[in-house]
């Protein structure tokens, strides 16, 4: 790469970024978006118009996923739905906050969410046994 | 930095309104703060579906996010939200892979209102028709 290319690369930090994490970045947006355009359209027309959101309880969402099919939909659901969101928020992030420390710490912050959100929701997907449930409760 | 010292001069908000950059401005606003919204509606259904886990008697219960008339109305911003960001992100791939399409971007941008509309009108009229007793 040639130095005034590199000039044009230099991060808020002064130093050009190694690797090409923004790159792949990229690419996820776009393969994650065509994917996303089909699953998380359909989820949400599905729910509203095949289902309809008035009929929907827990006994629904049970027999929903008594089907361990629906269980890996809606996993990836979450996964690409939650990383594509997430990585986009960065990307505002980036646009919106000059101080590095700041950016840096909210940063921090945006992944812990990101992390704890797919955990709850892939631990719930996951372990969901109604069952045992409902017959532990009172 | 250059940036800095333009939104110095006033409230961005102010400079952002007087800035006519028409279709191009309108659809990437529009693809962010639908973005952040629709991110912001996961977060919350996320940790909804998470309680599940608590049983049927404390699910059911925190369903009227869902069930309740102005659970509805906010529904209707998702719609739009989940369908725009949706149309828009699909005319930003093909504008990416295809560079012949960048000087009609105005007219891409018609296109995906044209798309976009009609649906999410339909959409809408079909959320909100509980509303009035159908």
């Amino acid at each position: 790469m040639n130095s005034n290319l590199n000039r044009a690369f230099v991060n808020r930090r002064g130093r050009v970024p190694r690797g090409n994490l923004e790159l792949y970045s990229w690419i996820f947006m776009r393969i994650s978006g065509v994917i996303l355009l089909g699953i998380a359209v359909f989820h949400l027309f599905y729910m509203h118009f095949v289902i309809g959101v008035d009929n929907i309880d827990f006994m629904v969402v049970a027999e929903r996923w008594a089907n361990p099919l629906w269980r890996v939909f809606d996993f990836f659901l979450l996964l690409f739905a939650l990383t594509h969101g997430m990585n986009g928020f960065r990307y505002v992030l980036n646009d919106y906050l000059h101080s590095p420390g700041f950016l840096v710490a909210t940063k921090a912050v945006v992944f812990v969410a990101y992390v704890l959100l797919l955990g709850i929701g892939a631990f719930i997907i996951f372990t969901f046994t109604p069952e045992t449930l409902t017959t532990a409760l009172p | 930095m250059a940036t800095r010292t333009v939104y110095r001069r006033g409230s961005p908000i102010l400079e952002g309104l007087r800035y006519r950059g028409r279709e191009g401005m309108l659809a990437w606003l529009l693809h962010r703060t639908t973005g952040l919204g629709v991110l912001l509606f996961l977060a919350l259904h996320i940790v909804d579906i998470f309680t599940l886990g608590f049983g049927p008697g404390v699910f059911d219960e925190l369903l009227i996010i869902y069930h309740a008339w102005w659970g509805r109305i906010l529904t209707v911003f998702l719609l739009f939200g989940l369908l725009f960001h949706a149309v828009n992100g699909a005319r930003i791939i093909i504008q990416d892979f295809w560079p012949k399409t960048w000087p009609y971007e105005r007219t891409l941008i018609r296109i995906e209102a044209a798309i976009f509309l009609p649906v999410f009108l339909w959409g809408a009229y079909r959320f909100l028709l509980p509303l009035f007793g159908h």
